[in-house]
C-alpha cells in the first residue's frame, strides 16, 4: 500500500515553469528523497502530491488510482511541515488526535491510537503540554506523530530537520529512518542538504531548475553521476571539476574527481600546486591546493598527513574514479 | 533600554504626562462629578470641583424622564447585533483574501476601505426614502442592518490583517489532517484568531454603540439608542446640567469601560496592521 | 500563497457575500440619488414632480450656503488633521519616555476616543463652553479676561476644538506605538554618529512614523469629512451657516426643508469630493500598506 507515480506532472506560476515534465515512480515502502538547491521546485513537487497545490499538467497516481483531482484529505497521506505547522492552542495529545477527531473515529479508538504514537516518540509525559511549552526537537516529534497516527498511505516530509540544531538533528535523521523502515510506510522527504539525502534514502530524486537530473541509490549517484550538475552537487566537499587542456587530455570537456580519490605525494608525476589552506580534522585533513591551469583543489586525505599551507604537493587522481563529461555536461561512460 | 536616565528627568517626564492626561480626561471627570451634583451645585460659579452634596437622584430622573434603559437596550443591540450579522459575512471573506488571495485581493480591499469613504449624507435620501418604503424607519432591524454595512469594511480590514500573521502552514496541516472547509475554520482558525477577533468585535461594538449619523437620522421613538437618547438632551432643558450629566455618564460609561480594558489591541486593529 | 482550485472555488465563494452585499449597499443609494438628484421632489410641494433637469444641481451649487459648507468642511478636516497629527506626535513622544503611572496615563489619555460624539459636543458645549457657568469662563475669569461665549464668537474654531479632542487620542496612542517600535539600537547609532535630539527627530523618529501618519490621516479623514452628530447638537449649523459642512448642508436640505431633489444633488456632489479625496487617500495608504 503506497505506491506513488507522477506521469509527466507540469506546474506553472503563471509564466514561470517551476515543475516541467516529471516521470517519477516512488514503489512501496520506499524512501525517497527529492534534493536539489533551493528554488529547484522540490517543495513545490511534495506540494503538488500532497494536493496542496494543483498541477497544471499530467496525473498523479496513488496506488493506481488517479488522485490528480482529488483535495489533500482524500489522498491518504500526511505532511510534516518545515515549520512543525503544530495547531498552538491545542495540547500534544489534541494535535496528534485532530486527524482521528477529523476522520470521526470514536473518542476512545483516537485515545488510544493518541497514546501509542505518543509512546513510540516518547512523548507521553508531554501529552498534556501545549507546543509553545515544548523544545524544537519535542514539536518536531509531535510533528511526526500527527503523521504517523492516521496510518498513511505515505509520509511526505517539507525539509522537516532544518530548524533543529546540529545535534539534534543528527539524532533526528536516524529516528526518522529507523520509524519509517519500522512502519514499513512510503516516505518523500524534501531536503536541500546532501547529507541527510545521502544517509536516509533508499533512492534520491535529484532536482534542478523544476526537472529531475537524476534518480538512483545513493551510491549510484555518488559513483555514477548523470551529469555535471549531480556530480557537483552530491558529496561533500564538492568534486572537483576541471576544464582545458587537463580534460582533453582524458578525451572529456570536463573531468571530474572527487577529493577523497586524489593521492598526494612530495615527488612524482602529476598536478603540481602549492597548499593555499590545509584544514585539520583530525580524523580527516581537508587541503585546498592551487595548482597552475586549474585553481582551486579540494583534497580530502587521512588522518594528519603532516601537510602544512605553503607546502608544495603532487596530486594524482585515481584513474579508476575519474569522471568525464562532454560539451553537454552529460557523463561519458565507458562503453 | 540601556541607557541610565535621571531622577529629575524622571519626574519632569511623569508630571508633564500627568498634567496632560489629566486634561484630555478632564471633560469626562467633571461630567461624571457633575452627574453627582445637585442642579443648584452644577452651576455654582465658580465651580465646585467636588459635589458639595453627593445625590444620586439624577440618575433616577433621567432613568424616570427619558428611560434611560430601553435606549441601553436598543443600543446593546443595535451595536452587538450588528458586529455579530457583520462577523458572519466578514470571517469567511478575510479568510479568503488571507489565505488565497488572487491578483485582485489587494483592489478588493482598497475598494471596501473606499465605500468606507462614501459620505453617509450622500445616500442619506434614499436610503432614507428605502426604509420608508419597507417600514424599516425607526426599527432596530433597519439600524443593524446599516450598522453592519457601513462597519463591515473595516471588520474584514482588521480581519484579514490578524489572519495573515497566521501561518498558512498551519492550514495546510489541517488539509492534510483530512479537515474540510468549515472544519478548518472552526477548529484551527478561529481558535487561533481569537485576540485578533475579540478586537475587532469590540472596536466595532464601540463605533456602532458611538455611530450617531444612522442611529439619529433613521430612529425617532421606537428604536432610538443612547446616541438620540442623549441628543433630546441638547435642547434648551439641556441646562439642567446635572440631569445632562448623569444621562451622559450612562451613556459612554459601558463602553468607556470595554475601552479602557481592550484599548491596546483596539487602537493596533485600527491600523490596519501598519503599526507595529 | 498558491493554493488549489477547489481552495481557489471556495475562496470565492466566501468572499462573495461580502463583496455583494457591500457592492448593492453602494450601488443601489447611489443610483437613486442620482436618479433624485434630476428631479423635482419636494415633500412640501407634492404637485411639483418630473424631470428638472439641471435645476437642482444649479440650485446647490450656487447657494452660497454650499461654498461657506465646503470652506467649512475643508478647514474642519485639515485643522483637526494637524492638530491631532502634530500634537499626537508631541504627545506620543512624551508618554514614549519614562513616566510613572503609564499605564493609568495611557487610559486616561485614550478615554475621549470612546465618547459617544454627541456626549462629546454636548458637554463641551454646557459645562466647557457656557460664557456664564462653564469651566473656560471660570478660568478667564480667573485670569481677570472677559468670558467668551465660544459657540457664539468662535463658532467654526469651537467645533474644531471638541473634533480634536476626540480624535487626539486616537492619533496619539498610534503614534505611541509606531514609536515604541523604533529600534532603539538604531537611535543609540544615530546618537554616537553625533545626532542631536532635533535631527534624531528629522531623520530617524519622523521617517519611521511616516506610515503610522499616513493611516492616521487615513482613518481621520473617512470620519473627519462626515461630522454630523458634534454639529447638529451645539450650533445647528449656525449661527448662519459658519459651522455648517457638507454633511450638515445636506441633512438640513433633506429632512428640514423636505427637498429630496436639492438633497440629492447635493448628495452627489459630496460623493464626488469624497471620491476625489478617496482616490488620492487609498493610493497613498496601498502604496504604504504595501511592505
Amino acid at each position: 500500500m503506497g505506491k506513488i507515480v507522477l506521469q509527466g506532472v507540469e506546474k506553472h506560476f503563471g509564466d514561470v515553469k517551476v515543475i516541467s515534465n516529471v516521470d517519477l515512480t516512488v514503489e512501496d515502502g520506499a524512501f525517497v528523497v527529492f534534493v536539489g538547491p533551493s528554488g529547484c521546485g522540490k517543495s513545490t513537487l511534495l506540494r503538488l502530491i500532497a494536493g496542496l497545490e494543483d498541477v497544471t499538467g499530467g496525473r498523479i497516481l496513488i496506488d493506481g488510482v488517479d488522485v490528480t483531482d482529488l483535495p489533500p484529505m482524500k489522498r491518504g497521506l500526511s505532511m510534516v511541515f518545515q515549520s512543525y505547522a503544530l495547531y498552538p492552542h491545542m495540547s500534544v495529545r489534541g494535535n496528534i488526535g485532530f486527524g482521528l477527531k477529523m476522520a470521526g473515529l470514536p473518542k476512545d479508538e483516537i485515545a488510544r491510537k493518541v497514546e501509542a504514537a505518543a509512546a513510540t516518540l516518547n512523548l507521553t509525559q508531554y501529552l498534556d503540554r501545549k507546543p509553545r511549552q515544548l523544545s524544537g526537537g519535542q514539536r518536531q516529534r509531535v510533528a511526526i506523530g500527527r503523521a504517523i497516527v492516521r496510518e498513511p498511505k505515505g509520509f511526505l516530509f517539507d525539509e522537516p530537520l532544518s530548524n533543529l540544531d546540529a545535534a539534534l538533528r543528527v539524532n533526528m535523521r536516524i529516528e526518522i529512518a529507523r520509524l519509517q523502515k519500522a512502519l514499513a510506510t512510503t516516505a518523500i522527504y524534501v531536503t536541500h542538504d546532501q547529507v541527510e539525502a545521502m544517509t536516509m534514502a533508499d533512492k534520491i530524486v535529484v532536482l534542478n531548475a523544476g526537472r529531475v537530473e537524476q534518480v538512483g541509490s545513493p551510491l549510484e549517484l555518488y559513483d555514477r553521476p548523470d551529469n555535471l550538475f549531480v556530480a557537483g552537487f552530491i558529496g561533500s566537499p564538492k568534486m572537483n571539476l576541471v576544464g582545458g587542456r587537463i580534460a582533453e587530455g582524458y578525451g572529456a570537456a570536463t573531468v571530474g574527481i572527487r577529493p577523497e580519490h586524489l593521492l598526494v605525494g612530495r615527488e612524482g608525476d602529476g598536478w603540481r600546486g602549492t597548499i593555499s589552506v590545509a584544514e585539520h580534522l583530525g580524523s580527516d585533513t581537508f587541503l585546498y591546493v592551487d595548482v597552475k591551469d586549474v585553481g582551486l583543489v579540494t583534497v580530502r586525505t587521512q588522518g594528519e598527513a603532516g601537510l602544512r599551507t605553503g607546502d608544495s604537493v603532487v596530486l594524482r587522481p585515481d584513474p579508476a574514479r575519474l569522471h568525464r563529461f562532454d560539451r553537454d555536461g552529460r557523463a561519458i561512460r565507458a562503453a | 533600554m540601556a541607557r541610565a536616565i535621571s531622577p529629575q528627568k524622571k519626574w519632569t517626564f511623569t508630571i508633564l504626562a500627568w498634567i496632560v492626561a489629566l486634561i484630555l480626561f478632564f471633560p469626562i471627570l467633571w461630567t461624571i462629578l457633575t452627574a453627582f451634583k445637585t442642579e443648584g451645585d452644577a452651576i455654582l460659579f465658580p465651580p465646585a470641583f467636588l459635589p458639595p452634596h453627593w445625590t444620586l437622584e439624577n440618575f433616577f430622573e433621567v432613568q424616570a424622564r427619558s428611560d434611560y434603559f430601553r435606549h441601553f437596550f436598543n443600543s446593546v443591540v443595535i451595536s452587538v447585533g450588528s458586529t455579530l450579522i457583520g462577523l458572519l459575512v466578514a470571517v469567511p471573506a478575510a479568510w479568503s483574501m488571507a489565505f488565497a488571495p488572487t491578483k485582485r485581493t489587494k483592489d478588493i480591499l482598497m475598494w471596501m476601505l473606499s465605500t468606507k469613504m462614501m459620505p453617509a449624507v450622500g445616500v442619506l435620501v434614499p436610503i432614507y426614502l428605502i426604509f420608508k418604503n419597507l417600514g424599516l424607519l425607526d426599527s432596530l432591524a433597519g439600524l443593524t442592518g446599516i450598522l453592519m454595512l457601513i462597519n463591515l469594511p473595516i471588520m474584514v480590514w482588521m480581519l484579514y490583517t490578524y489572519f495573515r500573521e497566521i501561518p498558512v502552514d498551519i492550514l495546510e496541516a489541517s488539509r492534510m489532517d483530512g479537515a474540510v472547509l468549515w472544519k478548518e475554520i472552526v477548529y484551527v482558525l478561529l481558535p487561533m484568531a481569537i485576540p485578533g477577533i475579540a478586537s475587532t468585535l469590540l472596536l466595532n461594538i464601540i463605533l456602532a454603540w458611538n455611530e450617531a449619523f444612522w442611529t439619529l437620522n433613521l430612529s425617532a421613538a421606537n428604536a432610538a439608542p443612547l446616541t438620540a437618547f442623549i441628543a433630546s438632551y441638547s435642547s434648551p432643558e439641556g441646562l439642567f446640567w446635572a440631569k445632562l450629566s448623569a444621562a451622559s455618564t450612562l451613556a459612554i460609561a459601558p463602553i468607556l469601560v470595554i475601552g479602557w480594558f481592550s484599548q491596546k489591541q483596539l487602537v493596533r486593529g485600527m491600523t490596519f496592521g501598519a503599526v507595529k | 500563497m498558491a493554493a488549489t482550485v477547489n481552495t481557489r472555488r471556495l475562496a470565492r465563494a466566501m468572499l462573495t457575500p461580502a463583496v455583494v452585499i457591500l457592492f448593492i449597499w453602494m450601488i443601489v443609494p447611489l443610483v437613486l440619488t442620482l436618479w433624485y438628484s434630476f428631479q423635482n421632489y419636494s415633500l412640501l410641494n407634492p404637485a411639483n414632480v418630473g424631470f428638472a433637469g439641471w435645476t437642482n444641481y444649479q440650485y446647490f451649487l450656487t447657494d452660497p450656503a454650499f461654498f461657506q459648507a465646503f470652506a467649512n468642511t475643508l478647514i474642519l478636516t485639515l485643522s483637526v488633521l494637524a492638530i491631532t497629527v502634530i500634537g499626537g506626535i508631541l504627545l506620543g513622544l512624551l508618554l514614549d519616555q519614562f513616566i510613572y503611572g503609564q499605564g493609568i496615563v495611557r487610559i486616561l489619555v485614550i478615554s475621549p476616543f470612546f465618547i459617544m460624539p454627541t456626549v462629546a459636543a454636548l458637554v463641551w458645549k454646557n459645562m466647557l463652553m457656557n460664557p456664564n457657568y462653564g469651566i473656560f469662563a471660570w478660568i478667564a475669569t480667573s485670569l481677570g479676561m472677559q468670558p467668551v461665549a465660544w459657540l457664539e464668537t468662535y463658532p467654526l474654531f469651537s467645533i474644531i476644538l471638541i473634533v480634536a479632542w476626540q480624535w487626539l487620542p486616537f492619533a496619539t496612542l498610534i503614534l505611541l506605538t509606531a514609536l515604541q517600535s523604533l529600534d532603539e539600537e538604531q537611535k543609540e547609532a544615530a546618537g554616537m554618529d553625533g545626532a542631536g535630539f532635533a535631527s534624531l527627530f528629522v531623520y530617524i523618529t519622523l521617517p519611521h512614523l511616516a506610515r503610522a501618519i499616513t493611516v492616521v490621516i487615513l482613518i481621520e479623514t473617512i470620519f473627519l469629512l462626515s461630522v454630523f452628530a458634534e454639529i447638529l447638537v451645539t450650533t445647528g449649523g449656525g449661527p448662519g451657516y459658519a459651522t455648517t459642512n457638507i454633511a450638515y448642508l445636506i441633512y438640513h436640505l433633506a429632512l428640514l426643508d423636505y427637498d429630496v431633489g436639492g438633497a440629492s444633488a447635493g448628495g452627489v456632489v459630496a460623493v464626488i469630493l469624497a471620491n476625489i479625496v478617496a482616490i488620492f487617500l487609498v493610493r497613498l495608504v496601498g502604496k504604504n500598506l504595501e511592505a
